[in-house]
């Protein structure tokens, strides 16, 4: 019981720093690899280039790869016996003091009185933490993702059938109503983006796992052959549309395509599609008795 | 890339067309969600009347807007030891949510370029060919590289709507932006758009 007293708030500011300021390597790795893709000389190419450059100089400087910090998502995976209250303190703390450092932008706006509180603090949801207890023997895992607005906001829900897009309940349907909000999104949610979807669930569980789903790493693939298979088409496919980086017209329109089937109603089969831009920043912290590793 | 200076001329706007590359030197002005709503109706429609200080943020926007660039950006800044702030953290925000405002903004004010990301509509695309002006893209995300551009932030309105959502006065050097809508009614985001779509048409087409 002692360790559940063992105060993280200043590792997890750390969290905060890391996840704010450096892309993880497998995004990196996509991102260089898409350059060669694209023409010498285009829009497309300099917009990789650039972006390229601002993930070195963010690393180097410690400052936000993007000055959008996004919505601060927490999953935190603690050992029977640790109190999630307190946990939910540290992660409170560690965010109004990683505000202060800079590391985040304060984007917590009361949406009634359009009031910005200042320090990423709004109410129960805002960060949002989502507790899982694990074994007493297991260590304790946090990881955060950090997720712009940009991307969010061309984040799509179809309830299937879909008439327009002759979209039905079946893998068939989900091909086409994914296809479409890549379409629709264009270059407004940073492209190249990386996709979340799931398939069933009730509305809001299904946006709340097409989230989770991109804790994985890129190229991670469902272990349902089938889904798997659609995964990689879709990113093929989203490709072909020719959207680009930015929206400039290029071969890169998205990273990776990452499934996650739930269980549905009868009367509902809810298609949701969670659109993460190209500063797919999301890292994770491990605690094992006094040592801290990040990853 | 062309080196642009503001405040910007009308013969220099007409000259850029979609795809220019350019550089921007000068000053500018950061303003997006809460700032275009709060020009639009307190200044422009008046269906709000000025509050505190709107009348004296007024005249100093038509001074700094007039030929000047507004900028879609809601930065991370830090204030320093002396009270002097600086840009750590500036890449545009998406500027489609402007759509209702930009237009109006633009002739108003006489505003020669908006810079943001992912494209405007039809309706500045129009205001672009009236005021004439045009939309400058920046890379979005690239925010710490981007910030590097600023070189002195000389003041703040409106810090009352946070920090994001305030109007930042900044010098920038170099900024880097591609063209994406000009003053000839051309919009790379009206052809990305419309080229996609038909590629959708045939992906849905195809068997599963």
């Amino acid at each position: 019981m002692e360790r559940a007293m063992r105060d993280l708030t200043n590792e997890i500011i750390e969290l905060i720093r890391r996840t704010s300021t450096r892309l993880p390597a497998d995004v990196e790795e996509r991102l260089r690899a898409a350059i060669e893709k694209e023409a010498p000389g285009s829009a497309a190419r300099n917009a990789l280039e650039t972006i390229l450059k601002n993930i070195e100089l963010s690393r180097q400087k410690s400052t936000p790869i993007c000055q959008d910090t996004g919505t601060p998502i927490f999953y935190v995976h603690y050992p029977e016996g640790w109190s999630t209250r307190a946990l939910r303190e540290q992660i409170r703390n560690a965010m109004a003091e990683a505000t202060k450092r800079s590391y985040m932008r304060p984007n917590a706006v009361d949406a009634i009185y359009d009031r910005n509180t200042g320090n990423n603090l709004g109410g129960d949801d805002f960060p949002y933490i989502h507790f899982e207890e694990v074994d007493a023997d297991q260590p304790l895992v946090i990881e955060l993702m950090l997720k712009g607005g940009g991307c969010e906001n061309v984040g799509r829900q179809y309830s299937l059938p879909d008439n327009e897009l002759g979209a039905d309940r079946d893998l068939a349907g989900v091909r086409k109503v994914v296809l479409d909000a890549v379409q629709k999104a264009q270059g407004q949610g940073c492209a190249p983006g990386i996709l979340g979807v799931a398939i069933g669930g009730d509305r809001s569980s299904s946006y709340l796992k097409s989230k989770e789903v991109l804790f994985e790493k890129i190229g991670v693939r469902n272990p349902d052959p089938e889904l798997a298979k659609l995964e990689e088409r879709l990113t093929e496919e989203a490709n072909q549309l020719g959207i680009g980086p930015m929206g400039f017209g290029g071969q890169t329109t998205v990273l990776d395509t990452k499934i996650v089937g739930l269980s549905r109603l009868p009367a509902s089969y809810f298609v949701t599609v969670s659109y993460m831009c190209w500063a797919y920043r999301r890292r994770k912290m491990i605690v094992r008795g006094d040592q801290v590793e990040y990853e | 890339m062309r080196e642009i200076t503001i405040p910007i001329d009308d013969e220099v706007i007409r000259s850029l067309h979609v795809g220019d590359s350019v550089a921007l030197t000068g000053i500018m002005v950061t303003a997006r969600d809460a700032a275009h709503k709060w020009m639009v109706e307190t200044f422009i429609k008046k269906t709000r009347p000025p509050q505190g200080e709107d009348e004296q943020v007024y005249e100093a926007l038509k001074k700094l807007l007039n030929g000047g660039v507004i900028y879609h950006c809601g930065p991370v800044v830090s204030k320093d030891e002396n009270g002097e702030y600086h840009f750590l953290a500036a890449g545009p925000t998406t500027s489609i949510r402007e759509e209702p405002y930009q237009a109006d903004v633009m002739k108003h004010f006489n505003v020669k370029g908006v810079i943001g990301k992912g494209g405007m509509g039809a309706k500045t695309l129009q205001g672009c060919r009236e005021t004439p002006g045009v939309y400058f893209h920046a890379v979005g995300g690239a925010a710490t590289f981007l910030a590097q551009t600023v070189e002195k932030v000389h003041g703040v309105y409106k810090l009352e709507f946070g920090v994001p959502e305030a109007l930042w006065v900044i010098e920038v050097k170099e900024f880097p932006a591609v063209v994406t809508m000009d003053a000839h009614g051309q919009s790379q985001h009206a052809i990305v758009d419309a080229a996609s779509r038909q590629v959708l048409e045939e992906l849905l087409n195809k068997p599963y």
